[in-house]
């Protein structure tokens, strides 16, 4: 039996999967940690078995892996990935460690458009990572800090200024749950405001390290005025792409 | 001395042009030949030509003096318009330092207002472009374009008589033609060169003096082309054709055009002011009126600086039908506002009636950005 190989390797994660042609059948993760090249290597031989017949690689590290049949952009690879997981979906916004992307698709699940904001930091993952380290809240935890907090505004878009706001924001007594949630909205609306450029329609779907939490969701939801569905292999929607495209690859040499 | 022939080297040699024209420019300036440095397509190149005048264009293409114009003009500013005015300030560029007399135009903001402070490194003249091209429009500009030959009468002490002006229209219109048949090699399929080639072709010629020569040596490369064209073997089959339009893209061509070739495209032809939107048309040599033909074939241009702008709709709809283009990609230079917003009306011309994909960016001279252009690209030609 043969099996197609993808890897996604991100600024903050490096994930990969194994696709059968019908499932995906081993998943694995690690921390890029500023060492894409050796992540990607670690992943490679994590997952790679003799029945890996096509290796495709996507992400900022994607030229990095030398044993790769294939790269492709993420655009591409998060399409494929999320129209896999969820079928009938119109568009996509993968928010990753340092840009955030919105995607539209076609009926037959194609590109039809994107959208990328990969100048600044604002609105990516590494906005979350700086609130964690701020309000001393592992990621894991957000959901239990954030759940019945009444959200205050956070006026700053740019990391740097809202890092110190935050502060301020402490000192003047604000309770962590509320700023949290405060800053959660704040990224939330602007993936929306930057997904609508593309006039999204039907169902949203959710991808990237963030789609695990619950109230990214929901705000999202909000802000979109649209559907929004993740699935637990979210954060794996750009490997599973990847593979996905290795397979037809595959398939179509016959 | 090399022999030059193969085309890599011929193509190579026009991007080379320009440092190598500096030597050629040196010995004009002793024969006592004018130069009248340019910025923009605007200007009407025959009026300069016709008094014997060498025309070179100043328009500025690389970061290197933006830190020293940002001293003075504020960073959040078009890049072209500060690399132009760090060149003047810096006197970096030796055709700035070569030229007699230096014309801009009133056509986007920041750009005339720039013009303010350049003359106090240098003599510049203005001409009033009309933001729109009516008739009243083209009473000003043709009156603009009189005063222009006056300007340059007076400042070089010389009579331009309607016969050189007549004369220098003809050869801007054959070498006009020497380069629209060259860039018309791009509409077989495949084609026969990358955009990259085409362009520094089309960028290199404008810092060839003798026009004459250029003709002879445009038609000699057009006809290579076309000898050396072998479509069953071509590396170039079943590329993607893409058409560039958007702001001037010297500084940022070679990023942009490259990634988008590096990732399997290819660009068949340039809207911009350094292809098509410049050399598309040429001017009725046998007009009663010259003046009136060369105001009404300058105003024609379809920049972002007009309001509403058809003309460059027009252009396009013609170029993606005659160069079989698959998409368009649109380069924006930062905080080039007319063409930014413009770019709505261009993707609803592109996306809606000619039901092609369309893409736009946002970029500047700076090499900052090249991962994720390139990303971008890739992605868009994946799209394709």
């Amino acid at each position: 039996m043969s099996c197609a190989l993808g890897i996604d390797c991100g600024s903050t994660t490096v994930k990969g999967v194994l696709f059968d042609g019908e499932r995906v059948v081993k998943q694995e993760i690690v921390f890029t940690r500023a060492r894409p090249k050796e992540r990607m290597a670690e992943i490679y031989s994590r997952l790679y078995t003799p029945a890996v017949c096509c290796t495709v690689t996507t992400g900022y590290g994607r030229a990095l892996l030398p044993q790769a049949d294939k790269t492709v952009t993420e655009i591409t690879c998060h399409a494929r990935g999320a129209s896999f997981l969820h079928p009938h979906i119109g568009c996509v916004i993968d928010i990753g460690g340092q840009d955030c992307k919105a995607i539209s698709l076609d009926s037959l699940g194609f590109v039809s458009d994107f959208a990328m904001n990969d100048k600044c930091a604002a609105g990516t993952g590494r906005f979350v990572e700086m609130m964690c380290r701020i309000l001393d809240c592992p990621p894991d935890e957000i959901e239990r800090l954030v759940s019945g907090a009444s959200p205050v505004e956070i006026t700053s878009m740019c990391t740097v200024f809202a890092e110190s706001e935050i502060i301020s924001l402490l000192a003047d007594g604000c309770e962590r749950g509320d700023i949290a949630l405060g800053v959660i909205r704040s990224i939330c609306r602007r993936t929306a405001y930057f997904a609508q450029k593309l006039h999204p329609e039907g169902q949203v779907f959710f991808s990237g390290g963030l789609a695990g939490h619950e109230v990214f969701r929901r705000e999202l939801e909000g802000f979109l005025q649209l559907p929004v569905c993740v699935h637990e292999l979210s954060q794996y929607a750009g490997a599973i792409g990847a593979a996905l495209i290795g397979w037809e690859k595959l398939h179509r040499k016959g | 001395m090399k022999l030059i022939d193969t085309l890599p080297e011929v193509f190579e040699s026009f991007n080379e042009q320009r440092k190598n024209s500096f030597i050629t420019a040196l010995q004009m300036k002793e024969q006592g030949i004018p130069f009248v440095g340019v910025f923009c397509t605007y200007l009407p190149q025959e009026i300069p030509m016709a008094m014997g005048a060498a025309v070179v264009g100043l328009c500025s293409m690389s970061g290197e003096t933006i830190p020293d114009a940002e001293k003075d003009l504020p960073r959040n500013l078009c890049p072209l318009i500060k690399s132009s005015y760090g060149f003047a300030k810096t006197d970096k560029c030796p055709f700035f330092y070569f030229s007699d007399l230096i014309v801009g135009e009133t056509t986007c903001d920041g750009k005339k207002k720039m013009y303010e402070y350049l003359a106090e490194f240098k003599p510049v003249y203005v001409m009033e472009l009309p933001n729109s091209q009516s008739s009243d429009a083209l009473e000003l500009w043709k009156k603009e374009v009189i005063r222009f030959k006056e300007k340059l009468e007076q400042h070089f002490g010389t009579v331009i008589t309607e016969e050189q002006v007549r004369q220098a229209v003809r050869l801007k219109n054959a070498e006009r033609a020497a380069l629209r048949d060259f860039y018309s090699l791009m509409k077989l399929n495949p084609a026969p060169m990358l955009g990259q080639d085409l362009y520094k072709v089309l960028y290199g010629s404008t810092f060839k003096f003798d026009k004459e020569a250029l003709i002879k040596e445009m038609q000699e490369l057009t006809a290579k082309v076309r000898a050396e064209y072998d479509p069953q073997n071509s590396p170039l089959k079943g590329r993607p054709r893409v058409l560039v339009t958007g702001s001037p893209i010297g500084g940022v061509t070679e990023k942009v055009i490259r990634a988008l070739e590096d990732n399997g495209a290819q660009v068949v032809v340039f809207e911009n002011c350094s292809g098509a939107k410049s050399i598309d048309e040429d001017v009725d040599a046998d007009a009663a009126d010259i003046y009136d033909a060369l105001a009404r074939r300058y105003l024609n241009i379809g920049c972002s600086c007009m309001t509403p702008n058809p003309n460059r709709i027009r252009l396009m709809n013609r170029l993606i039908d005659e160069y079989q283009v698959d998409a368009v990609v649109e380069v924006i230079l930062q905080a080039c506002h007319t063409y930014n917003v413009e770019s709505l009306g261009i993707r609803r011309f592109v996306t809606g009636e000619k039901k092609l994909p369309y893409i736009s960016v946002e970029t500047d001279y700076s090499t900052s950005d090249t991962g994720q252009l390139n990303t971008r690209m890739a992605a868009f030609v994946e799209m394709i």
